[in-house]
């Protein structure tokens, strides 16, 4: 029903548009002056058909079921039920109603299920009638507009216009939609679990927060010395850095070939190339890691009588530099060709060799840019989650051997939520508590590392 | 006084010589990593397109099926298949005692059972005659097949018993184990068995996520970067609305994860684990690769058009809309399509929305649950069993297959319709 109205109201759009142009010719042949193109008419007409029955329709959507369970409910006002039990009827109500109901049948569910298809079969007529009514009025108003000929051009692409910008919002509205998902569960695991014993607490052991019976009272020692991120927060920073041990060698130096020495053929082929990497998905970079580089370290290590764990950060870092090279490599490389030929001239002219150009002169010049670009890269290997879910260890240990297994924010989080959660938990609160850091530190480093290569790029141009 | 100066040059020659020697070495290194992983990916996962069968006689004995001469079709669909699909299998090794019979049903998958009801149901006129029928291999047969399995490790430590290598080896020398091209790897969806295991519920998944971002995403982006190049005031808002469009294009992809799990599914209610969650949360993470990609394109387009259509009295929205968006799309399309292709490799906030279900039905909707390639991937992969890992292999082969796919055709967009303007 709800889909034969909404195409019903296209079609109408459809038909509106054929007959304002149509209506603009018939002005036209009595040999009066338009105001503006013959199909401005037509999208005149079918803005005031569809947009207002629309709109209508969308606030009948959203509202509809609210005021039906009001009314259903209502019934059973001040009878001394509880919330999550009125909510509990309406929901069996719903159910019988369809027809799908399996329980015992009371006559009181009866009579509300048969009220509620009553309620919902009146929502039904009465919102095609509104619609219907909505869609005769603006139609007939807008008709009239378009015979006395008022002018439609202007009208019209202000519709766009704010159309056009409403499309813009999107971008903010992410943003706020993350923010708002993170903050309010960061706030709930805060007033539980203090903001000082996350920071500077040393030991992260989560499912020692088991699920409780929702009855009992929430018992603040039970948590204590449960959630301290410490060990988490060093964890991603170190496995950060060995990746950025990996990346910034290779990537820096296959930046600088590519821009100063290769030649246009070897560039064509390899810069590609190494864009590959960045293409690959992380869950394969993270398979990798597992299957072939993990127990690939562990084997060496054996041979040379170390300890290695089979699911040791090196492995897990060492694969995600891998990874980040291109990132690198390809930024740098568009820096450095940025930087103006008269700087290298210069130093050409005074009988420098080109890697004492390269080091004396470009580099410096370039290293607003690099530095970056290096950010950007730790941002990204902060953020990375597959790898480290899959080839890092998940128990949070405190260390600094890269040989040991350590765990990260993100794959933290994938821990907590994976399967199924009970928001209002607190091991659930903290995953998103985790996110919150993450999304902070993230966006702390792209705002200073896209300030830095914007503010570089102004000099050069 | 000559000689330290031709000392010091040669030098600084050998320093320019080792500079560039590093910088060649730090692209075959970078290189060397991208051939080792597709090597590494190819070897361990074109087996799985393999599939081993064992040839095995089946007596359709019309007696132990509880049917009459002439059954209808009804009566073949009901049949009792368990026994003459057990005998079949007693029969390989007639001595066999109760524990060893046990392990002859075990050579097989458990859908023997099923495979043999197909093949009397396409042909009823086998009824009461003996035929040999291809029932797939267990898939621990199916790598010793392969000869990916350690066949000298000590009988406690492998999942495959002497006997059934004694008897599978019989098989292999009379001629009735076959490896045919394993389509039930395309046509199958996920299953515990790694023999019976497919990628047709994530492959459908992962097309549903795709499409949910683009009807999402596509336009949207579109829009929004048609107001933001042609229409926009510069002021403070626009610029806070281009600093949240590059913001949001470095936000790890878990974080979108964080806002589908508490916005989508928390707040409205979406249903759980279905591509829908999935491409709703994927779109917003390619609207600002799309945006971008468009504003650049937009950008491309010369000031002349603009200029020239506008001193023939177009509005601006007539400009925009006429001439600088059509030349534009060229651009915007390979950058949806390059989008498109991230989002198709994003594993993480799929995992967060709950994609990681075991579903082992293919979904007809976005709104039926199922898992996305990329997913799947990490499903197997994380699953102990030896004959996962090829699978693992293969679907990744798969999903590269589709990304090179996709980046292709987003270059032939880019060479073959964008004008190049001089």
């Amino acid at each position: 029903m709800n889909l034969v109205l909404f195409i019903f109201i296209v079609l109408l759009g459809f038909t509106s548009y054929y007959f304002g142009r149509k209506k603009a010719y018939t002005i036209q042949s009595t040999n009066k002056r338009l105001t503006a193109l013959p199909q401005f008419y037509g999208y005149y007409l079918a803005i005031w058909c569809a947009i207002p029955a629309f709109i209508i329709y969308s606030l009948w959507a959203i509202f509809e079921p609210t005021i039906v369970k009001l009314l259903i409910l209502s019934d059973y006002a001040n009878q001394g039920y509880l919330d999550d039990e009125l909510n509990l009827i309406y929901e069996k109500t719903k159910a019988l109603s369809r027809g799908q109901f399996t329980g015992e049948v009371t006559s009181f569910i009866q009579t509300s299920s048969e009220k509620y298809l009553n309620l919902r079969s009146i929502a039904q007529s009465s919102k095609v009638v509104i619609v219907l009514c909505i869609i005769i009025a603006s139609v007939a108003y807008a008709y009239k507009r378009i015979s006395s000929n008022n002018r439609t051009r202007e009208p019209v692409e202000k519709f766009f216009n704010a159309v056009l910008f409403t499309a813009s919002l999107a971008a903010i509205l992410t943003t706020v939609g993350i923010v708002f998902s993170l903050i309010f569960q960061t706030i709930d695991f805060f007033k539980v679990i203090p903001l000082f014993d996350f920071v500077f607490g040393t030991h992260w052991y989560p499912a020692k927060a088991f699920v409780r019976d929702s009855s009992e009272a929430l018992d603040p020692t039970m948590y204590s010395d449960t959630f301290g991120a410490v060990p988490i927060f060093a964890g991603t920073f170190f496995i950060a850095f060995i990746a950025m041990c990996v990346a910034i060698p290779i990537g820096l130096m296959s930046g600088i070939y590519l821009a100063e020495y290769a030649s246009y053929k070897v560039r064509q082929y390899a810069k590609p190339l190494i864009e590959i990497l960045a293409g690959i998905p992380t869950v394969v970079y993270g398979f990798f890691a597992a299957l072939t580089v993990g127990p690939f370290l562990k084997d060496i290590g054996t041979a040379m009588g170390l300890e290695v764990s089979a699911e040791s950060a090196l492995a897990a870092g060492g694969v995600m530099g891998i990874m980040i090279i291109p990132f690198i490599s390809s930024l740098s490389d568009d820096v450095i060709t940025s930087v103006p030929q008269s700087l290298r001239d210069g130093s050409y002219a005074m009988g420098a060799t080109k890697s004492e150009t390269i080091k004396k002169v470009i580099f410096p010049a370039a290293l607003p840019g690099i530095v970056g670009s290096i950010l950007l890269g730790v941002s990204r290997a902060i953020g990375e989650t597959m790898i480290v879910v899959m080839a890092s260890g998940l128990a949070a240990n405190l260390t600094l051997n890269p040989l040991e297994s350590t765990s990260t924010i993100t794959a933290q989080i994938v821990v907590i939520l994976i399967g199924d959660q009970a928001f209002g938990d607190p091991k659930t609160q903290a995953a998103f508590a985790l996110g919150m850091s993450l999304f902070i530190v993230t966006l702390c480093l792209n705002i200073v590392a896209l300030r830095v290569v914007k503010k570089y790029r102004e000099k050069y141009e | 006084m000559n000689k330290n100066k031709e000392k010091l040059l040669a030098k600084r020659y050998s320093s320019e010589k080792r500079f560039q020697f590093l910088g060649k070495s730090a692209i075959f290194m970078a290189l060397l990593f991208l051939a080792f992983f597709i090597f590494k990916i190819f070897s361990t996962g074109y087996t799985a397109f393999q599939k081993t069968w064992l040839i095995v006689p089946v007596n359709f004995d019309a007696e132990t099926m509880y049917l009459d001469a002439n059954p209808s079709k009804e009566d073949l669909e009901d049949a009792d298949y368990f026994e003459i699909s057990l005998q079949s299998m007693f029969n390989l090794d007639k001595n066999a005692n109760e524990k060893q019979q046990n392990e002859l049903k075990k050579m097989v998958s458990y859908f023997f059972e099923r495979e043999i009801k197909q093949e009397l149901i396409n042909d009823p006129s086998l009824l009461g005659k003996t035929k040999e029928i291809y029932l797939t291999a267990s898939d621990d047969l199916d790598q010793v097949f392969k000869g990916n399995y350690p066949r000298d490790l000590p009988e406690k430590q492998r999942r495959v018993t002497d006997y059934q290598l004694k008897i599978f080896d019989q098989l292999v020398e009379q001629g009735k184990v076959e490896s045919k091209f394993n389509l039930s790897f395309f046509t199958y969806p996920d299953s515990r068995e790694a023999e019976l295991a497919g990628i047709a519920s994530s492959f459908m998944g992962s097309i549903f996520s795709i499409l949910v971002c683009l009807v999402i995403a596509f336009p949207v982006a579109v829009l929004a970067a048609i107001y933001l190049e042609e229409f926009a005031p510069k002021n403070r808002f626009t610029d806070f609305i281009e600093v949240n469009i590059n913001n949001l294009a470095a936000v790890p992809s878990i974080v979108f994860g964080l806002l589908g799990l508490g916005i989508l599914l928390a707040v409205f209610q979406l249903p759980r684990s279905t591509p829908l969650v999935g491409g709703i949360t994927l779109s917003l993470m390619t609207l600002p690769t799309i945006i971008i990609a468009c504003r650049a394109s937009l950008k491309a387009v010369p000031p002349s058009i603009r200029e020239a259509a506008l001193a023939m009295g177009a509005s601006r929205m007539q400009t925009t809309m006429h001439h600088t968006v059509p030349l534009s799309m060229p651009g915007t399309l390979s950058g949806t399509i390059i989008g498109l292709a991230q989002a198709l490799g994003e594993t993480a906030p799929l995992i967060l929305i709950g994609m990681v279900a075991f579903v082992n039905t293919i979904p007809g909707s976005p709104m039926d649950p199922a898992a996305s390639l990329p997913v799947q991937i990490y499903i197997w992969a994380e699953s102990a069993e030896r004959g996962f890992v090829e699978k693992v292999s293969a679907c990744i082969m798969v999903l590269l297959g589709f990304l090179i796919i996709m980046n292709l055709f987003a270059q032939i967009i880019r060479h073959k319709f964008e004008k190049k303007w001089s």
